[in-house]
C-alpha cells in the first residue's frame, strides 16, 4: 500500500503549512500537547497503580476508574486535538519514521484495550472474574502508554 | 564567583562535555525526564482536581494524599537528577536561558504554594475531607497548583527553542536584561 500520496496530502493542508511556516506555532502547540500528555498520565495511573495494589488501594477500582474516565477522556481529546496539526506539519518526516509507527501502533491498541478489556475489568462486580487478571491488565496498559511515550519523544530524535 | 562564572567552569567539566557529545546519554536523560512527567504532573493534577471537587468526591482527600503523594515525591526526585543532569549538558546556555529562568521562578512559586497548603490548609482536613465543596483556601490552592505547574510544563518545553539566545543578536534590551547577556559586538 503506497501511504505517500496520503502523507502527502497531510502535509499540503493549510493547517500543516502555517505550522511550518510559523516561528512559534509548533512550540505552542507541542507544550500544549505534553501538558496533555501529563495529565492523562494521572488519569491513567491512578487506576493502573490501584489494579496493581498499589496507591489508592483502599477504594473500590470501579469508583476510581470511573472518576477518572472523563479525564481519560478529556485529555485524549487534547492529545488528538494538539497531536494532529504536528503531525500534519511534518507528516513526510513521519511516513520514514521508525518511532512515528511505533506511537501509532501502540496508541491504537491501547486505545483498543483501554475501552474494552481494561474497561470491563475496572467495572466488574467484586468478586466476579474479569476478563483478565488485574494486574495483568495494568502492566499491558502501563506497557502500551509507554510504547506511545517513547514513540512520542523519540520521533523528535530521528 | 559569579553566576555566569560557575556555569562556565561547569561546561568545562568532563561530565558535561560527556553529556553533551555522547549520542544517547542526554536524549535519554531529557527522555526519563519528560516521560516522569506523567507520574509528577499527573499525580498532582488529579490530587488538585480532588481538591477542587471535579473528580472522585467520595474518595477522602487525606487518602488521596497520603497514598498519592510518595508517587509525586518520587517522580520530583527523578525530575530534579535529571534535570541537574540536563543543565550540567549544556551550562551556559541554560542559564542564559529566558525560560529556564523563567522555569525556576515559578518552581519558587509551586514550592510556596505546596508549603501554604501543607503548613496552613491541610491541617483542617477533617472538616472537608470527603464530599461537598471544599473551602476557598483548598480550591485556590488547588487551582493555583494547576495553573502553576502547567505553566512550569510549558516554559520546560521552551527551553529547547533558541528565540531569545544570546548569541542571535539583536534582541531587545529587556531580554538581554532578563537573560543577563552581554552580547559582543
Amino acid at each position: 500500500m503506497d501511504l505517500l500520496p496520503f502523507f502527502q496530502w497531510c502535509y499540503d493542508t493549510p493547517i500543516g503549512e502555517a505550522i511550518r511556516n510559523s516561528n512559534w506555532m509548533f512550540a505552542l502547540i507541542e507544550a500544549c500537547h505534553l501538558v496533555g500528555l501529563a495529565l492523562m498520565g494521572g488519569a491513567i495511573l491512578i487506576v493502573d497503580l490501584r489494579l496493581l495494589g498499589l496507591g489508592l488501594k483502599k477504594q473500590p477500582v470501579a469508583q476510581l476508574a470511573s472518576g477518572a474516565a472523563p479525564w481519560l477522556l478529556g485529555s485524549v481529546i487534547v492529545m488528538f486535538l494538539s497531536g494532529v496539526p504536528l503531525f500534519l506539519s511534518e507528516a513526510i518526516k513521519c511516513l520514514y519514521n521508525f518511532p512515528f509507527w511505533v506511537k501509532m501502533i501502540s496508541l491504537l491498541l491501547v486505545l483498543i484495550f483501554t475501552y474494552t478489556v481494561r474497561h470491563r475489568v475496572t467495572q466488574r462486580a467484586p468478586g466476579s472474574v474479569g476478563p483478565l487478571p488485574d494486574q495483568a491488565t495494568a502492566l499491558i496498559s502501563i506497557g502500551l502508554w509507554f510504547g506511545v511515550l517513547w514513540g512520542g519523544r523519540w520521533i523528535g530524535y530521528s | 564567583m559569579s553566576f555566569l562564572a560557575f556555569f562556565e567552569q561547569m561546561a568545562e567539566s568532563s561530565w558535561s562535555v560527556a553529556l553533551h557529545e555522547s549520542q544517547y546519554a542526554y536524549s535519554i536523560v531529557e527522555s526519563i525526564h519528560v516521560w516522569t512527567l506523567c507520574v509528577f504532573f499527573g499525580t498532582i493534577a488529579m490530587m488538585d482536581l480532588r481538591l477542587l471537587g471535579l473528580t472522585m468526591p467520595g474518595v477522602p482527600i487525606s487518602e488521596f494524599s497520603r497514598r498519592m503523594l510518595p508517587w509525586t515525591i518520587a517522580g520530583f526526585v527523578i525530575l530534579v537528577i535529571t534535570g541537574v543532569l540536563l543543565v550540567y549538558a549544556i551550562p551556559v546556555r541554560t542559564y542564559q536561558s529566558i525560560f529556564f529562568r523563567g522555569k525556576m521562578v515559578m518552581l519558587v512559586l509551586a514550592g510556596l504554594n505546596v508549603w501554604f497548603f501543607h503548613s496552613r490548609v491541610y491541617p483542617k482536613v477533617a472538616a472537608w475531607d470527603v464530599g461537598g465543596v471544599a473551602p476557598r483556601a483548598v480550591r485556590v490552592a488547588g487551582a493555583l497548583s494547576l495553573v502553576v505547574w502547567s505553566c512550569i510544563i510549558f516554559s520546560g518545553r521552551m527551553i529547547a527553542y533558541n528565540w531569545f539566545d544570546c548569541d542571535r543578536q539583536p534582541q531587545p534590551a529587556i531580554v538581554n536584561f532578563l537573560t543577563s547577556c552581554v552580547p559582543n559586538d
